[in-house]
Formats: structure tokens, C-alpha cells, sequence
């Protein structure tokens, strides 16, 4: 069959999983008076529409930050402008100041999740299909199913058409950021990432390697001549893009001052609800939160997080390639969700995205973090009444990109990339089979997961302990975690990729 | 003829493809259902509640019991699993109850039966000729798998409209299939429980009943393939007795497939030229039968897929026939929640059925000649008009069918000219391997 029918078909069965999706219920469906993301979507709607600018991130009489007050920078609260316009030709009830507070209703919800789909076909999509095409190895139709395994992943799915949200803006811009690095266009690449950068202030977790990766190749070009040239380039490009995005905001300097103050509301505490990342797990032995300072708690977040990237940070910047790219891109999104200020479990997506791209060069341990990934955010998931998709996309995900991958059958241990691991047990573990090992680890860990799952949802907690569940979901996937991200850097670090997989240097 | 096939090693493909298609369908549960799940809850309820002397007499609900026997017992034994989800369902005055429970159960019950289509759908693939060394997607038996597994009407009719055609199909292929291998007592058996499952299956019985009296009754052929009347098993006949006798059926469609039967008859080219015998019975039904519903064109495509990955002609019918009755069942699902998945897979189903057959047969030209791909072509502005642009003009609130009408008339043409071209093909169709003895 010929390429186009076949990513055709492939796009097609993305579109239908994801609608599918959206008929299910909401984040704060029917529950006043706060509601949920999706009511925090729609009152950004009615406040960019009917207030000036400058009113947008501050409290006034007309605004009330407390209630889902604007948190994400300008990029966002435009594209809700323009929702905000589409929306007042349907039906203006929708967004009347005020009087719209926790309006619901079928076409309204109609409405929300068709902009979703909207952004979602523009921007994400494109972007994953670009990628298949010229960064996968293999036949077309290894490319195809690539594209759909990608394109299937759960997690995502049921954030932005399940709970509501519009991840897949930021992080499809993201991913054309990594499209245009990879290609070469080094400005196109920049200015792709600013604009992601721009629309969700999350995606600083991938800044570092995007700064290490575009420095080290102005540093091999030579810092004197052509690549300072570039360097300025890309430096000029990206002020520029922030300085267009923020321009209704410069105007007075308290402006943006007070967006940065809501972009980075450091006064929230360490971590807020249940997290898989070391501060909430640590905090079940020992009270962290409320037996160290606030100053001690930054300061310790931040020394972890600086301690995870660099390594991986620097070794990018030595050998700025495309798969060094990636798995820094993994590492950093990584070492900040686990160690970072302020984390919500669905910042799990940014670490999601990086490894969805390894997904054809390491299919098993991808997959094994991906299917993580979405149950570390069971809880919320069950919270919003997403169970039925969560298992349906879970399963169907596990299933279809574990035969389309061939995952089990290409986990050797050279394909594994545990070349580190067995030199280490060489000596007195000589006979282990380390692929085995991996394959047992990994069943094991589903029948956990889906165990957890089903008790979570099925058994009462008991009364002492009334968030066990989630707790334990939190655990078990920052100790999931932990090991990825020992096992990204270990790769990262020490094995050079296969040489036919490299198809671009640059 | 028999149409035998080696077997592939590796039918892993088939399992994903019917575990993916299985993930589709309950994502699928929350979607709108029509008043055929009220029927059906009806039916659960009145045959759990009620003796069996009163199930067709039960009048509480306007939804009273119309299927044959053998259905209600499928509801009776679905009522018993019914009560685990939800006792409330079962109770017969809970008209139009819903629960989330009830909807659950009964989407299950549509998804887990059609465990006998995907068994069906198997068997059939073992009756195709198979090209060894083919690449997976280019298979005969692949293509034809996607073509009943994903089948775009099934999955709206049955997984969204609500009703239990998947497993009612896998029956009819299962005796389609059985009568390719030969297996004769088998495919009659299944046939029947199939008319006692639901009737209008009848309109298909006028090609089961002249085909095994003509095929399997006579039990040798003349070299030239016509008949040798003394080779008539009457054993055979008595056996068989009670489907021909079934053939003398209430619609006008089995009169306007005489002539084909006729040439099944004199010159019956095996399981093939059943096939075929079998679609113009369906498809002439559709045509010009009593009270028809727009799902019954499924009767016709199903078995049609059979043939499509067999011949270049029917190829070229099947995409004619399948894309313009498809799109006829858009209707059905008028919901605005709905309408982005019903254009989703409608575009999956034709994609892929172009594509892929159009790579089966790619020597010897195209498969659509200009008109017909113009024809199908025109479906896209009358989709745009129907449902985009005249629901915002003023004629909307004067002339509410217009758009309905427009559809129904524009995919009768499509429909009216694959039953001519198939009428042709059966009754032209050449005489070969006549030389086999009929079993």
C-alpha cells in the first residue's frame, strides 16, 4: 500500500481514539463551585475576551485570581482570546463576564473539545508525522507504526480530551522545535521552542538541553566566525519571539512582573496533592515539607536538580547529535519532575514526549514508561470518571505497539543498551541474563500496576489511611522513575548509538 | 470448486486486528444509542421476567418482541449475566432505563458476541486463494479480514445504533465459509439457526435453497456442468427439506433474483457463483422488499468482501457498492457528538479499501473507471451540504427531509447500478472448472 493511505489510515485511527475519548467526562464536571481545568479553560475564555490586557494577570474587581486566575504565560491567554471569539459567534452565554462561571452544557462541551482537536490536528499531529518520516529508521511501514504508536500514547489522550487540557500546543511545538534542530534549521527549531516555551512555562524542563545542544554546535562550528554568527542568530531569534509574544506587557514594568509572579508561584509549597516525585514519596517517611524551611526546600530542590542534568546536560554539549539530543531532552524533563519546585503529575507528559521519539530505537523500555507514565496519574484520572478510557487506551496501547514494535523480541541486550549494566556484573554474576531479567521486570511491574489500578478503584481505604491508594500509585511510580531515569543516563552517558541509526549529524 | 489455501504461519495479525478493533469498539460505549438499546433492554427484561408462553404476547413497552425464537433464547441467556451489572434492567415497566451499568452490560454483550464474527471471519479467510510470499498488507487474507473486522457499517450499526448484526453475520460467513470447504450439513445447519436468529435472512434463502438443491442434492455434474438427473440423493433433499421450503419467501425480492437463480441452476459455478447468488438475493431484497431498513444493505457487503478480494469485477463493484451504502447509513447517526467519528471511519474504511485493493489488482488498470470515481467523488459536496451548509439556510425549518431525501436518491443510483452490473456478471460469468465432481 502506498505511503500516504498508510499514515492516512494511521491519522485516522489517531482522530478516532481521541474523539472517542472526548465523550467521556470532564475535570470538575458538575462539581461547584470550583469545578475543574476545563471550567479554568473557559473563564480564561471569558476573561481575555472581555477584559483590556493589562487586567489579565492582575486581581481586580472584575477578575479574581483565586478563582483560576491566568497561571500560563501570554501564548496561552491569547489562544483563549481567540477560542473566546469563535465561541461568542455560537452562543455568547458562554463567555458573559461573570454570569458564565460554571457554565456546562452538551454543546458547550461540544464546543471545548473541538478546539482541542482543532489545535491538536494543526500543530501535533504534523509534528509527529514529520518526525516518523525523516527521523525513523526502517521501512514505511515501520515508520507508520511508529507514527501510531506515538500518536496512540494514553497518557496524553486523556489529559487533553479526558481532563482538558491543551498540552498537545506545547508540547507539539516542542516537538516542532526538535524537528527543526534535527533537520538543521537551527531558527526555525528556536523559534518553534520559544513559541512552546511561550505558551506553557513547563516547558523549561526541555530548555537546557535545547540551550546545550544549539551551543555545542556553535562550539564545534568554531566560536569565532561562523558559529558566534549563529549563535547571535538563534540568540536574536529567540528575544525577538519573547519579546513579540510579551509585547502587551512591556509597556509597564509591573506588567510583566506580576506574569512572571504567576508563573512561578513559589509561595505554593514544595509540591501540592500527590506527586510521583521524590518530595511527595520522601514526605510519607519523613515530613519534609513541614520540618524544613521554605528557603532549605528551594535550595535542596534545586541542588538535586542541577545534580541530575548536568551530567547529562554536559555530555550534550560535547556531542550535540540527534539521539544525544533526545535522551537529554528524557533526562532533563525527568530530573526536573522528580526533583523540581512546585511539580503536577501531569508534568509527567514532558518527559512522556522525548521518550515517545526513542519509542523505535528502544520500543520495550519506552513503552514500559510510557503505560508508567499514565498510571502515575491514575487518581486524577479516576477522579474526573476517565476509568473506562484510562483501561481501554491502556491496554490497547500495551497491546498494539508491543506487536507493531516488535518490542519483546528486540530486547536483546545490545538493543537494550545495558552494555554498562552487564560490565558491572561481569565479575561475580557472570551467567545472568540481563534481557531476561528486563522482560520478567517488566511483566512483573504491569501486573502491579494493573493490580494497584484495580484495587484503587474497587476496595474501600481504609479509614486511618483514606489517600492509601493514591499514595501508593505515587510510590510505586516514583520508584518506576527512578530507575528510568538511572537508566536514560546510563545510556545517555556511556553507549554511542548504533552507527547505521544515525541518519543526521549535526 | 473448493477454494483451499494454505495456511500462513504467523496469524498474529489477525489477533491484533481484532483485539484493536475490540479496544475501538469500547471506547465506543458512551457514544449515542438509538431506541433499538430500549428494545433490547425490553427484550432482556420481558424474557427474564415473563414464561415463555407470554414473550410474544408482552405489550407493556411499544418495543414488542419481533425476532424468531432462537433470539428471544440469546436474550434469555444474556438476562442471566444481565443481572450481575444491574437487576433494574430486568424489571419490564423500567421503560427507557439507562443506568450506566445497563449501558455497560449491553455494550459488552454487542462486543463480546461478535466473538463469532471474528471466528467466522478466520474460516472465511482459509477459503481464499493465497498468494505465498506476499507482504502482510498486500494478502488477500489480510485485506479481506480488515475489510469485515473494521467494517465501517458494522461498527456504527452495531457499536453505536445498537444492535447485535456482528454476531448475526458471523453466523451467515460461518455458513458461507462451510460451504466453501465443502462442509454442506454444517453451512444448511448454520443457515437455519441464522433464520431462527433473525428473519429477514430470508431474503437470502432462495440462493441457499436452489444452490444446495442443485449443488448438493444432485450429487454429479455433466462434463459440461449441467445437470444429471440421476444422480439425485433423495436423502439429501429430505435433509434439506426444510430450507427450501423456507424459500418461498414474503417479500418481492426472491422473485427479482429468479433469473439468477435460474442460472444457479443450469450453470452453478461453485461457492463463487453461490456467493454471488447469495448478494443479488440480498441486494435485490434491499431493492424492492416491504418495510426495508437502510442496515439491511450490510447483508449485501458482507458476503461481497468475500468476493472482492477474489476478482478484479467484483473488486471494482464491492467499492462502489460499499462506499455509497455506507455513506447512506450516515443518517442514522444525526448526533453532532457523533458526526466527527462517522466521517472518521468512514474515510479509514474507504482509504483502506482503495488502497488495498487497488494494490491487489494493480496489473490490468484501475479498478473505478472516471464516472464511478466521480460519482463517489460527489459524495463529498453532498456530505458538506447536507450537514454543514443547509442546516444554516432558511428551507431547514420548511423542507427538514430535504437533506435526507437528497441522500437517500443520490445513493440509490450507486446502489441501483452495482445490483445491475452484479446481475450482469453472474449471468455472463464463464463456465470453468466444470470438470469437478460435486460432492
Amino acid at each position: 500500500m502506498e505511503n500516504w493511505s498508510l499514515f492516512s489510515l494511521c491519522v485516522l485511527l489517531g482522530l478516532t481514539s481521541r474523539w472517542a475519548v472526548s465523550f467521556h467526562s470532564y475535570s470538575g464536571a458538575g462539581k461547584p463551585p470550583m469545578f475543574g481545568d476545563y471550567e479554568a479553560q473557559r473563564h480564561w475564555q471569558e476573561v481575555t475576551y472581555n477584559l483590556p490586557v493589562h487586567e489579565w494577570y492582575f486581581n481586580t474587581t472584575n477578575n479574581d485570581l483565586n478563582y483560576w486566575g491566568l497561571d500560563y504565560p501570554p501564548l496561552t491567554a491569547y489562544h483563549s482570546l481567540v477560542c473566546a471569539y469563535v465561541a461568542k459567534l455560537l452562543n455568547p452565554e458562554w463567555v458573559e463576564l461573570h454570569a458564565s462561571r460554571g457554565y456546562e452544557s452538551h454543546s458547550h462541551k461540544l464546543f471545548m473539545r473541538a478546539t482541542v482537536l482543532f489545535t491538536d490536528i494543526l500543530i501535533y499531529i504534523p509534528a509527529v508525522l514529520l518526525y516518523c518520516f525523516y527521523f525513523c529508521d526502517g521501512s514505511s511501514k515501520q515508520k507508520v507504526a511508529t507514527a501510531l504508536c506515538i500518536l496512540l500514547y494514553p497518557g496524553l489522550i486523556l489529559i487533553d480530551y479526558g481532563h482538558f487540557q491543551y498540552n498537545s500546543v506545547s508540547l507539539g511545538l516542542a516537538l516542532w522545535g526538535i524537528l527543526g534542530l534535527g533537520l538543521g534549521w537551527d531558527l526555525f527549531g528556536s523559534l518553534a521552542f520559544t513559541l512552546a516555551l511561550n505558551y506553557k512555562q513547563m516547558e523549561l524542563y526541555h530548555s537546557l538541553p535545547f540551550f546545550c545542544y544549539l551551543l555545542g554546535k556553535c562550539i564545534k562550528q568554531g566560536l569565532i566566525g561562523r558559529g558566534f554568527f549563529q549563535l547571535a542568530k538563534i540568540s536574536l531569534t529567540v528575544l525577538v519571539t519573547f519579546a513579540l509574544c510579551w509585547m502587551p506587557f512591556l509597556s509597564d514594568p509591573k506588567q510583566p512582573l506580576q506574569v512572571l509572579h504567576r508563573l512561578f508561584p513559589f509561595g505554593r509549597g514544595l509540591f501540592e496533592d500527590k506527586v510521583a516525585n521524590t518530595w511527595c514519596s520522601l514526605n510519607v517517611l519523613i515530613k519534609i515539607k513541614t520540618l524544613l524551611s521554605r528557603e532549605t526546600q528551594l535550595f535542596l530542590s534545586f541542588a538535586l536538580t542541577l545534580l541530575f542534568i548536568l551530567p547529562s546536560s554536559l555530555k550534550l554539549l560535547s556531542k550535540p547529535n540527534l539521539w544525544q539530543f533526545k535522551l537529554a531532552l528524557v533526562n532533563s524533563s525527568l530530573a526536573f519532575f522528580l526533583f523540581s519546585f512546585q511539580v503536577h503529575e501531569k508534568s509527567i507528559l514532558l518527559a512522556a514526549l522525548p521518550v515517545c521519539l526513542v519509542i523505535n530505537e528502544i520500543p520495550l523500555i519506552a513503552i514500559w514508561f510510557l503505560l508508567t507514565s499514565t498510571f502515575s496519574m491514575l487518581p486524577l484520572l479516576v477522579k474526573d470518571g476517565l476509568l473506562l478510557p484510562y483501561v481501554v487506551t491502556s491496554l490497547a496501547f500495551l497491546f498494539l505497539s508491543l506487536y507493531l514494535l516488535s518490542a519483546l523480541e528486540r530486547s536483546t541486550e545490545e538493543e537494550l543498551r545495558l552494555g554498562l549494566y552487564r560490565k558491572l556484573t561481569r565479575h561475580w554474576l557472570p551467567k545472568l541474563n540481563l534481557s531476561r531479567i528486563i522482560k520478567w521486570k517488566f511483566w512483573f511491574s504491569l501486573v502491579a500496576m494493573a493490580a494497584l489500578s484495580f484495587t484503587s478503584v474497587w476496595l474501600e481505604p481504609p479509614a486511618k489511611f483514606p489517600d492509601l491508594f493514591p499514595v501508593l500509585v505515587s510510590i510505586l511510580s516514583f520508584l518506576h522513575f527512578l530507575g528510568f531515569i538511572i537508566y536514560f543516563n546510563l545510556v545517555q552517558l556511556m553507549e554511542p548509538q548504533r552507527k547505521k541509526s544515525q541518519k543526521k549529524t549535526n | 470448486t473448493v477454494m483451499a489455501a494454505p495456511m500462513t504461519n504467523d496469524q498474529s495479525w489477525f489477533y491484533a486486528l481484532a483485539l484493536g478493533v475490540s479496544f475501538l469498539k469500547c471506547l465506543l460505549i458512551n457514544a449515542y444509542h438509538s431506541t433499538d438499546f430500549e428494545v433490547h433492554r425490553n427484550w432482556l427484561a420481558l424474557t427474564h421476567s415473563l414464561p415463555v408462553s407470554q414473550w410474544y404476547y408482552e405489550a407493556t413497552s411499544e418495543w414488542t418482541l419481533d425476532y424468531p425464537p432462537l433470539f428471544a433464547w440469546f436474550e434469555y441467556g444474556l438476562s442471566h449475566i444481565a443481572c450481575f451489572f444491574d437487576k433494574e434492567m430486568l424489571v419490564v415497566p423500567n421503560l427507557n432505563y439507562a443506568s450506566p451499568a445497563t449501558v455497560l452490560f449491553q455494550r459488552l454483550s454487542v462486543i463480546v458476541a461478535d466473538v463469532v464474527f471474528f471466528y467466522a471471519v478466520k474460516e472465511c479467510c482459509k477459503c481464499l486463494r493465497e498468494d505465498k510470499g506476499k507482504d502482510l498488507l498486500g494478502k488477500p487474507s489480510f485485506i479481506l479480514t480488515v475489510l469485515l473486522l473494521w467494517n465501517f457499517g458494522l461498527l456504527i450499526v452495531d457499536h453505536i445504533h445498537f444492535q447485535y448484526n456482528g454476531f448475526l453475520f458471523g453466523v451467515l460467513l460461518l455458513s458461507i465459509a462451510r460451504h466453501c470447504q465443502n462442509r454442506h450439513f454444517e453451512g444448511a445447519f448454520l443457515f437455519s439457526v441464522l433464520l431462527n436468529l433473525k428473519h429477514i435472512y430470508l431474503y437470502i434463502a432462495p440462493a441457499y435453497g436452489i444452490y444446495l438443491l442443485r449443488c448438493f442434492c444432485f450429487t454429479q455434474s455433466n462434463a459440461d456442468g449441467s445437470l444429471q438427473w440421476r444422480s439425485f440423493s433423495v436423502v439429501r433433499l429430505v435433509i434439506l427439506g426444510t430450507i427450501v421450503l423456507s424459500t418461498f419467501a414474503v417479500s418481492f425480492g426472491p422473485f427479482i433474483a429468479l433469473p439468477a437463480l435460474f442460472k444457479i441452476w443450469h450453470r452453478p459455478n461453485g461457492a463463487r457463483g453461490f456467493l454471488r447468488c447469495l448478494v443479488i438475493c440480498a441486494l435485490g431484497s434491499f431493492m424492492f422488499g416491504w418495510h426495508v431498513h437502510e442496515k439491511a444493505i450490510m447483508m449485501a457487503i458482507l458476503p461481497l468482501s468475500l468476493l472482492a478480494v477474489d476478482s478484479r469485477k467484483d473488486a471494482g463493484i464491492f467499492l462502489m457498492l460499499s462506499v455509497t451504502s455506507h455513506y447512506s447509513l450516515f443518517p442514522l447517526l444525526f448526533t453532532t457528538q457523533e458526526l466527527p467519528i462517522k466521517i472518521f471511519l468512514m474515510l479509514l474504511f474507504t482509504i483502506f479499501s482503495l488502497a488495498s485493493l487497488k494494490t491487489l489488482f494493480r496489473k490490468g488498470g484501475a479498478l473505478l473507471n472516471p464516472l464511478e470515481v466521480t460519482y463517489l467523488l460527489g459524495l463529498i459536496p453532498l456530505e458538506l451540504i447536507c450537514e454543514f451548509v443547509y442546516p444554516l439556510t432558511v428551507w431547514q425549518k420548511t423542507f427538514p427531509f430535504l437533506p435526507l431525501m437528497l441522500t437517500s436518491v443520490y445513493c440509490a443510483l450507486g446502489v441501483t447500478y452495482a445490483f445491475i452490473r452484479l446481475y450482469i456478471s453472474l449471468l455472463t460469468c464463464s463456465d470453468t472448472t466444470k470438470k469437478t465432481k460435486m460432492q
